[in-house]
């Protein structure tokens, strides 16, 4: 029977935030020739309004939940979770892009373009139900990735990046796309509803359904940078153009996440037992590895790229509680992850100067001094990192372990939460050199803020703190979305 | 919105229009932080006037759902243990920021918002009825304090301000998870209905889950309190913070975790609490003593009052777990006049401080004749901390020692060896700072008696006084006597050791119905079912 490709308007519909963000990106890839030299600016105004069209779009799409062609996506409310997560962040990369590529002389239409594909991809990874299309999102999203990382190409250190985020990646995804094809083998399918029952029946190879988990969760985990596949991370966050690191540490990840637990609490949610164990050493491993690690940084961009592996594990740690409190946990944690890793970053991209000369974290002594409502903008980024309570940060961590235990996870909890611990140290040094020491010769030479990064600053820290002190309507959001359509 | 609650709003407020003011104007920063201070003080006596004292439940309650799901109240109320605490830090706040009015000329809106911060934090921590919530405020209250001892503080304040945090951190997070692990068990954060089912049956804890989870909170608090061998951030932090940081600091804050002790501890799990009391009195006497000991070859004043708060904290630890009511009602009163008279001390030495710039005692001496008003506050405050009778820390001592003896009469009687020690230290301190020739390092023309007259201040006091004259003349005008700002800290602090030691019954009556109650939920084990329902005997305590 030939399938019927004519889509119906629900598909438009469920496929729309993708479109505006594709039509977005080319479109200013045909503008570029007329516009670049005479309105640098006009391609980032032009992809905040694609951002904003497309988040109404996966607001509209929500209201119509359902398959989208052929089943291939899905549209429901952990696809729009991620969808607006993604979107936000993606408006938040655009805004504290604008002085970065100002004071680099490097406005160009295919910046903005690739951030606006990677962002539909992205989408296109959370409203997937088919492991074809995760792998289509996910490619989307990395390629765009891989280039965005090397954007500064006259740049050493963004050119290490690049490469080495495009080797190791490549050879992650290899590892996922055999994870793919041994599912297929298995039960014939690559829906993953359809996986799901079939795993669920009795009579499914289980050494074999165990390989596949453990080859997605190898291509995954790196995504993720998971350990022990964490290793670009620090190399890629540290030699990437600053607004570009604030993009790859929080949007792909997310996104990655998004697909993580799809899959994990969809297809193989059947077989979790086999895989609970694998996930457990990895979230503790992650956490140990990329809060020690962080202990002796000394670029601030570095040090983030650890952090950033650190919340990884935390976020495995809900995610092997493998429960829909867990999911609900790892939803909200990306959440207020995805905004305090924003606000840092761009108070890094504000304190780096032309070149990225000042990324140190001895460049930011004196702060405090010099620009105190950047330094106390920080300073809350700075504390929801650690976890101290009235913080998004907070709340998400305390959601995590509350999952965990109600899991009886009770040594990965204990483990983690001492790990929260250590990690308050690296951060607090964040805070000694800020309002402890005084202003080095970065802080005095700084500009001040520009409107842009204003907005990628302020917006994050009331994030922030609503997330901490009011999370009752994005956790209501998050739990009602978490049972992923059972 | 009752009283309770304005007093917690207040601050908080203050704190946020504190940091609108306008840099350039630091005097209305004080002014303002002032205002607020004295206004949160002035509404915490509504209070005490309003507080019924017949009753052991709590009061002045607000309870609505704060987060839907997982449930998680805002509960604030106080009772009879918590309405003196509350009332502690409303009590010092204005003095912690009068005696900073000329000490902190950097960065002056920061300090006193910050201050504002630290008492909406404390107030919160001793008000609150849900375990979330005085989690949240109890990890709030770090926050300024780091600051306040990382950015005001002396030359080591960035490592003593580290090894804060992470310290308090270290224990708190273990803490997290047993309150996370409870809420599991239970499904609710609620301390009133967690209390009610673990006294019940109702969460049924093994031997061993009981005893993780009573180490879990009991590591918090201990390291908080601090229990010797948890001790060593305290002498740092007294040390490096400024004068209103040591202060808040060693009145208000250390008693965070014997409130800690007190309110979570004994009632949720009173099994392990009797099982472990053993090594805990140990070590509470071993804080005392070594305390003790330290303090007393100190060349740094304020190291030396830091180290006579681990001695003095240790009674209170060894009060909380004797386990009756003499113990428990001088652990709880100790922890409230050692707040006044240690606050009054490092009020005292930042007195000594701005004049002269230094804190080691041998910088010192003769002050009594240039400064013979500082001079009595500064003997009364140290006749108080050493408990002499009349003055209030003797009655929270006796107390303990009391409650001590009846438990087992060894844990008393090496405890009262911290009493002695305690006037040796001080009284040997105030000898040497106060007595003596004016400036020990200037007099280079009595220089060969020098020792000698050490020698003589041990034994012939009044000698020592006359040999300090003759420095008067050359450096007594560089010594100024308290000014009215001074008189107006210290004074109130005298006064209340004095009130309090001579007229207990205003303060231990509320304190001693409450601690009475507390014991008796003790008593009921686990094993007691529907105990929430079995009258109470006894006048003391009231079933909810």
């Amino acid at each position: 029977m030939l399938a019927n490709f004519t889509p119906t308007a629900s598909d438009i519909l469920r496929f729309l935030p993708e479109t505006i963000l594709i039509a977005a990106g080319t479109l200013m890839m045909v503008l570029d020739p007329f516009l670049t030299a005479s309105k640098p600016k006009f391609f980032g105004h032009l992809s905040i309004v694609a951002f904003l069209a497309a988040m109404f779009a996966a607001v509209a799409a929500n209201g119509d939940p359902g398959f989208a062609y052929s089943n291939l996506l899905i549209v429901d409310g952990f696809a729009t979770y991620f969808r607006i997560l993604c979107i936000t962040i993606g408006i938040f990369a655009v805004f504290s892009s604008y002085h970065y590529l100002d004071r680099e002389k490097a406005e160009t239409s295919e910046y903005h373009a690739l951030i606006l594909f990677a962002v539909s991809g992205q989408c296109l990874m959370a409203a997937a139900n088919d492991l074809i299309m995760i792998f289509i999102g996910l490619e989307i999203s990395s390629i765009a990735s891989y280039v965005l990382a090397g954007y500064l190409r006259h740049d050493k250190r963004n050119n290490e990046a690049a490469l080495k985020y495009f080797l190791l990646g490549s050879f992650a995804t290899g590892f996922l796309l055999y994870g793919v094809a041994l599912v297929y083998g298995i039960t014939g399918s690559t829906k993953l509803n359809e996986i799901h029952k079939i795993m669920a029946a009795p009579g499914i190879s289980l050494v074999m359904a165990s390989v596949a988990a453990a080859l997605m969760i190898i291509g995954l985990g790196f995504k993720v940078s998971g350990a022990p596949f964490q290793m670009w991370a620090p190399d890629v966050y540290q030699g990437a153009p600053a607004p570009v690191s604030a993009f790859l540490a929080t949007a792909p990840k997310a996104a990655a996440f998004a697909i993580f637990l799809r899959i994990f609490m969809t297809a193989f949610q059947p077989i979790a037992s086999s895989w609970e164990p694998i996930l457990w050493m990895m979230a503790l491993l992650s956490m140990t590895i990329g809060n020690f690690a962080a202990l002796t940084q000394k670029n601030v961009k570095r040090m983030l790229g650890y952090s950033s592996i650190a919340h990884a594990g935390y976020l495995l740690v809900a995610l092997t509680s493998r429960s829909e409190i867990g999911v609900t946990a790892a939803m909200f944690y990306l959440a207020a992850y995805a905004l305090m890793n924003i606000g840092a970053f761009a108070v890094v991209i504000h304190m780096a100067g032309k070149g990225e000369t000042n990324v140190q974290i001895d460049d930011m002594a004196g702060l405090a001094k010099k620009q105190p409502f950047t330094a106390a903008v920080l300073t809350v980024f700075v504390l929801s990192l650690i976890g101290v309570p009235l913080t998004g940060g907070f709340f998400g961590k305390f959601y995590i372990f509350r999952a965990a235990l109600e899991s009886n996870l009770v040594w990965l909890a204990v483990l983690g939460l001492l790990n929260s611990a250590v990690a308050a140290y690296y951060y607090l040094r964040l805070l000694v050199v800020m309002y402890m020491h005084e202003p080095s010769e970065a802080t005095e030479a700084l500009e001040p803020l520009t409107p842009g990064l204003r907005v990628a600053l302020v917006l994050p820290a009331i994030g922030t703190f609503i997330l901490g002190i009011l999370p009752g309507f994005v956790l209501n959001f998050a739990r009602d979305a978490a049972s992923l359509g059972k | 919105m009752n009283l309770l609650d304005i007093i917690i709003a207040i601050p908080a407020l203050g704190f946020i229009l504190a940091l609108l003011i306008p840099r350039s104007n630091a005097q209305l920063s004080r002014l303002f932080a002032l205002g607020v201070s004295l206004v949160t003080f002035v509404a915490s006596l509504g209070l005490v006037t309003g507080f019924d004292s017949k009753s052991t439940g709590q009061q002045f309650v607000t309870n609505f759902v704060w987060i839907q799901n997982p449930e998680i109240h805002y509960h604030v109320g106080i009772d009879g243990l918590s309405l003196w605490l509350i009332m502690l830090s409303t009590f010092l706040t204005p003095i912690a920021i009068l005696i900073s009015w000329e000490y902190i000329q950097d960065r002056v809106k920061e300090f006193f918002a910050f201050l504002l911060l630290l008492e909406f934090g404390l107030i919160g921590v001793f008000a609150s009825w849900d375990l979330f919530l005085f989690y949240a405020f109890w990890e709030v209250v770090l926050v300024p304090m780091y600051f306040l001892i990382g950015i005001w503080g002396h030359d080591r304040r960035i490592y003593a301000a580290v090894k804060f945090f992470l310290y308090t951190m270290v224990g708190s997070v273990l803490m997290l998870a047993a309150i996370i692990f409870l809420y599991t068990q239970a499904g609710t954060f609620d301390y009133v209905t967690v209390l009610d089912m673990l006294q019940s049956g109702r969460i049924a804890l093994t031997h061993l889950q009981e005893t993780l989870l009573f180490l879990a909170f009991f590591l918090a608090f201990a390291i908080k309190v601090p229990l010797f061998p948890l001790h060593t951030w305290l002498p740092d932090a007294h040390v490096e913070a400024p004068t209103a940081g040591s202060v808040m600091l060693a009145s208000v804050m250390l008693k965070m975790g014997t409130y800690g002790l007190v309110r979570f501890c004994l009632p949720m799990f009173p099994g392990a609490a009797k099982e472990n009391a053993p090594w805990i009195a140990t070590l509470a006497i071993i804080g005392i003593v070594y305390g003790a000991l330290v303090a007393m070859v100190q060349p740094n004043m304020k190291k030396l009052v830091a180290y006579s708060s681990v001695s003095h904290l240790g009674f209170v630890v060894l009060g909380v777990f004797s386990f009756n009511q003499m113990g428990l009602d001088g652990a709880v009163y100790q922890m409230l006049t050692h707040g006044i008279s240690t606050g009054a001390l490092f009020v005292l030495v930042g007195f000594l401080y701005e004049r002269k710039h230094s804190l080691a005692i041998k910088d010192y001496g003769g002050i009594a004749t240039v400064a013979p008003w500082l001079s009595i506050i500064f003997l009364i405050t140290t006749f108080a901390s050493i408990g002499l009778p009349t003055l209030s820390n003797f009655v929270g001592e006796f107390l303990v020692l009391q409650g001590a003896a009846i438990r087992s009469f060894s844990w008393a009687a090496f405890a009262a060896l911290g009493v002695i020690l305690s006037a040796c230290y001080m009284l040997w301190m105030y000898q040497r700072v106060f007595f003596g020739t004016v400036d020990g390092v200037e007099v280079a023309d009595s220089h060969g008696g020098h020792g000698g007259h050490d020698d003589a201040h041990a034994a012939h006091g009044h000698d020592a006084h006359a040999a300090g004259d003759h420095g008067h003349d050359s450096h007594g005008h560089g010594f100024p006597d308290l000014n009215l700002r001074e008189w107006a800290c210290v004074l109130p602090l005298v006064a209340m050791m004095v009130w309090m030691g001579m007229y207990s019954q205003s303060f231990l009556p509320v304190v001693s119905a409450q601690n009475a109650h507390i014991l008796d939920t003790t008593r009921k084990g686990p094993q007691a079912s529907n105990v929430n329902i079995t009258p109470v005997p006894g006048g003391n305590a009231h079933a909810r």
